[in-house]
């Protein structure tokens, strides 16, 4: 039974329709008999189709997986409406004339169209027309059954239905009088443990509504009392309402007998979970593992670490071939193979019982499915999966215990660390899968950012914070000291024979001699006019043929983001497995030689001295003794007023102005007497912290602000109960005049605070916002290709650019988003 | 304002030769635009926009002026 599908056609089925496509009339609400089969004329009549393996289809003879199902139909003792179309049921009612059916055009009132009160074809009187969720009509408070609409809906004629645009169907198909009843295919009942059969919610529905329906039948034969037909008339139509849609406002959830909400057809198709957005467009994956990551810098960035556990499940499959044949029956014999796969396509699981005789039959035209083992390639994923380096290929090395282990320079891309996150790994099951993973996702092959031109790969942290240190001026390190950290960094490296290193000399041996680049170091204090090479922070790098001269490795020169270092390599180098090296190695030998000094901070390490806490203090009120004279000019209305701004405006630019520069300098202050400890050392080489930070720590907070002012709200004309009506002054607006350390007054603290909140909505808002966004762009540009002549067209051909982002610019070619003119021309000399 | 110019019958034609493309695949522009109207096209006219880029220098687009 196969067939092509020629197209596709959605309307409305009319009851001969349902009757056609039906091959059983069901007439029993009963399932099963006696002995469990299936009752002929019940919902799970086996003419539907089949669900049990090793079962034959009563209508079309094939088995599990061949048989598409059937439809059966339920003759309905009373009509009953289609809920899904109980809007369009309404309009019609509306404008179609009561007598002649005809359409009838509305008059206006305001936006709305009202009801016609008398048929321009027949002058027939109308009645007003009413809808009250969710399936009752009321023609001036007499209630329509659904046999009068009916009645009704027969008698407009077709052409009118052409000329308001009503297709696919007669609108009395809307009153359902025959009920489709779907294959079982799509409701199959599961056989618990206990040998107990389970059954869909759907064929839950289904049973109610045949019963219900058998016995409004019956009582009609007997012709019952009039109220006892309407309250089971009722109850059927609750039942096909509910068996379409279970979230219906005004009716009361179908339960299951636990008191589970039943699933309707719209459920099964809705939401999150629902068959479109659960199944359809996101499908869960096979040959995939999950767990929690743990840093392991003896790995290569492009190396992943894999659980034994998880290694054992993965499998890859194998072509067995007379190359690897004896390969493939070793893996065999020892176990390393989960299933085989014989020539006539059968997937034969290996056990221990199995084994010997799979050993003896195997040959070279089966496939085996292996487990993973080193050196296989994997899809290695981070979510949310925010742009193309949230996936990169990783090659596998098998170890013990029980997390994921990644280099900590690739946490950057992938936006990961080591708190609890979970990542997922993918064997790859092809030869086409494997080679293209190799050739475009490999970690080696996307560390530069596609998206701004510089590296996303590279050191974080302690790395950098270890490298800084181990380059700066004055650190000596003895032969046997270089010997033993290259050794705890797991570099081969051969060292020159000398009886002392400098920091820099050991960095030099892991640079390419070809390496010549000079560049400002993050911890630059743009000193007003630079000195280069005699810069008195050493913040200048020079290296020439690979050699470190001046300056200190940092965060500008190897972190992510950031690092010069790498980009330089990367773009120097078609061969990124020198740069991947240099990753390594700097990662390592930054790791090594932090671990061999140590390093902690204290609180304490943010003390300053009496006297600089005094000098800090005259700062502090000096910027707000300025503050406040503003504010006395502004109440004597001297302020000079800014152009484009209100004059209370004005006051608040230049009260933050004044405010922000007193802490500006504070912050200079601070820089210039903290304690040279490993706090300062976070800060200057960019690992982690900033003198913003050290300034709010140790000498003061500064302005806190709610929608980039200052705090205004509150009570009337006040921020605090405590404070006198419309006091202006910076403390009472939130300036916070101490540090961290000191300890904030419960008031700074409450104005702390609710500037975290708005930081806290902010960012939970921006995300949502953002990730919305994200998904509007990428269903728009999904398709759009660079073609041959290099324009840009959709997939109608129709040109978008003349010329990639209308400078043809690859941004991973480019240095930082522009252009590095400067080097271009010291190399054209 | 970057610069928009009207193309010439034969100007337009060595474009759509050298894109090898028909007059519909070209990126569109209102005729009710504010600069069509100023610089005076109509529909089926094809524009030369030049722009200033900073990373290519000038960057020139064309669109096709259609009405609605
Ligand atoms: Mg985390
Ligand atoms: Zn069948
Ligand atoms: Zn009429
Ligand atoms: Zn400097
Ligand atoms: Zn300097």
């Amino acid at each position: 039974m196969k067939y092509k599908i020629g197209s596709i056609d959605f309307s409305i089925l009319s009851p001969e329709q349902i009757k056609n496509i039906a091959r059983v009339r069901i007439v029993t609400s009963d399932l099963y008999d006696a002995d469990g089969y299936p009752i002929e004329g019940g919902v799970m009549d086996p003419r539907m189709g089949v669900i049990d393996p090793g079962f034959h289809c009563r209508t079309c003879g094939g088995g599990i997986g061949e048989c598409p199902g059937h439809f059966g139909y339920l003759e309905l003792a009373k009509p009953v409406i289609h809920v899904l179309y109980t809007k369009v049921i309404y309009y019609l009612l509306k404008y179609t004339c009561r007598e002649c059916g005809r359409i009838m055009i509305g008059g206006k009132s305001g936006k709305k169209t009202t009801q016609p009160s008398t048929c321009p074809h027949c002058n027939a009187q109308q009645k007003k027309i009413n809808f009250v969720k969710p399936y009752v009509f009321y023609e001036d408070k007499k209630e329509l059954t659904p046999l009068d609409i009916r009645e009704r809906f027969e008698k407009i004629p077709d052409s009118d239905l052409k000329a308001i645009g009503i297709k696919g169907g007669r609108p009395e198909w809307l009153i359902l009088t025959l009920f489709p009843i779907p294959p079982v295919t799509m409701r199959p009942s599961i056989t618990l443990e206990s040998g107990e059969r389970s059954e869909d919610d759907l064929t839950h529905k289904l049973v109610d509504i045949v019963r219900i329906n058998q016995s409004l039948k019956e009582n009609i034969d007997i012709g019952a009392p009039e109220f006892i037909i309407n309250d089971l008339w009722e109850l059927v139509q609750y039942h096909t309402a509910t068996y379409f849609d279970n979230e219906l406002t005004g009716v009361p959830l179908a339960r299951h007998r636990s008191g589970r909400p039943l699933k309707g057809i719209i459920q099964r198709l809705k939401a999150k979970e629902g068959r479109i957005r659960g199944n359809l467009l996101g499908k869960r994956v096979n040959f995939s593992a999950r767990t929690v990551i743990s840093p392991d810098p003896r790995l290569s960035i492009n190396e992943v670490g894999v659980p034994e556990l998880i290694a054992q499940e993965l499998t890859v499959p194998v072509h067995v071939t007379k190359l690897n044949f004896k390969e493939a029956k070793n893996l065999l014999k020892l176990g390393k193979v989960n299933y085989v796969i014989r020539p006539d396509g059968r997937r034969i699981k290996v056990t221990e019982e199995n084994r010997k005789d799979l050993l003896e039959h195997l040959t070279t035209d089966w496939v085996i499915e292996r487990q993973l083992q080193d050196g296989d390639i994997t899809i290695f994923n981070r979510q949310p999966s925010l742009h193309r380096v949230s996936m990169m290929a990783h090659w596998v090395k098998v170890m013990p215990y029980k997390t994921l282990r990644m280099n900590p320079s690739v946490c950057p891309p992938y936006n990961a660390d080591f708190d609890g996150d979970e990542m997922n790994l993918h064997a790859l099951q092809t030869e086409e899968a494997k080679t293209e993973a190799i050739c475009l996702m490999d970690v080696k092959h996307n560390i530069i950012s596609p998206r701004f031109g510089g590296p996303v790969v590279g050191l974080d942290l302690d790395q950098i914070s270890g490298l800084y240190l181990l380059t700066k001026k004055g650190t000596i390190i003895s032969r046997e000291e270089a010997a033993q950290l290259f050794a705890d960094a797991g570099i081969d490296i051969k060292l020159p024979l000398k009886d002392k290193f400098t920091g820099k000399e050991l960095f030099s041996l892991l640079l390419p001699k070809e390496l010549d680049m000079e560049f400002k170091a993050n911890c630059c204090r743009n000193c007003d006019e630079c000195i280069k090479e005699n810069c008195e922070y050493d913040a200048w790098v020079k290296i020439r043929n690979g050699e470190l001269i001046t300056g200190t490795i940092d965060a500008k020169a190897a972190g992510a983001f950031k690092g010069k270092i790498i980009n330089k390599l990367e773009k120097m180098f078609d061969d990124k497995e020198i740069v991947k090296k240099f990753i390594d190695d700097a990662g390592r030998l930054g790791t090594a030689f932090i671990m061999k000094r140590g390093f902690s901070i204290a609180l304490s390490d943010l003390d300053l001295p009496e006297n600089i806490r005094k000098k800090i203090k005259t700062e502090i009120d000096k910027a707000q003794e300025e503050a406040n004279s503003l504010i006395e000019k502004y109440k004597k209305q001297q302020l000079s007023i800014l152009p484009g701004l209100t004059a209370e405006d004005s006051l608040e630019a230049q009260v933050m102005n004044a405010l922000a520069s007193g802490v500006s300098r504070v912050s200079d202050i601070v820089a210039e007497n903290v304690k040279q400890t490993d706090v300062m050392v976070m800060a200057l080489s960019g690992a982690k912290g900033s003198i913003i930070n050290t300034t709010q720590i140790a000498a003061v907070v500064g302005q806190e602000t709610i929608l980039g002012k200052r705090i205004k709200r509150g009570y009337l004309y006040r921020t605090l109960p405590h404070i006198k009506p419309f006091d202006l002054s910076p403390v009472s607006r939130g300036f916070v005049a101490r540090g961290f350390k000191d300890g904030l007054t419960p008031f700074e603290l409450f104005w702390n605070i609710m500037n975290g909140r708005e930081g806290l909505m902010d960012k939970s808002l921006r995300t949502r916002k953002s990730g919305y966004m994200q998904r509007r762009l990428m269903n728009a540009l999904q398709d759009l290709k660079v073609v041959r002549d290099t324009s840009i067209r959709n997939s109608n051909d129709q040109i978008i650019q003349f010329y990639a982002g209308e400078d043809g610019m690859d941004p991973s070619k480019s240095y930082w988003g522009g252009l590095n003119w400067k080097e271009y021309v010291k190399e054209a000399e | 304002m970057p610069k928009h110019e009207i193309l010439s019958e034969e100007e337009k034609k060595e474009l759509l030769e050298r894109l090898k493309i028909q007059e519909k695949q070209l990126p569109k522009i209102l005729d009710s635009d504010p600069v069509i109207k100023k610089i005076n096209a109509k529909a089926g006219d094809v524009i030369k926009i030049t722009r200033n880029s900073p990373t290519a220098g000038k960057s020139i687009y064309y669109r096709l002026v259609i009405s609605k």
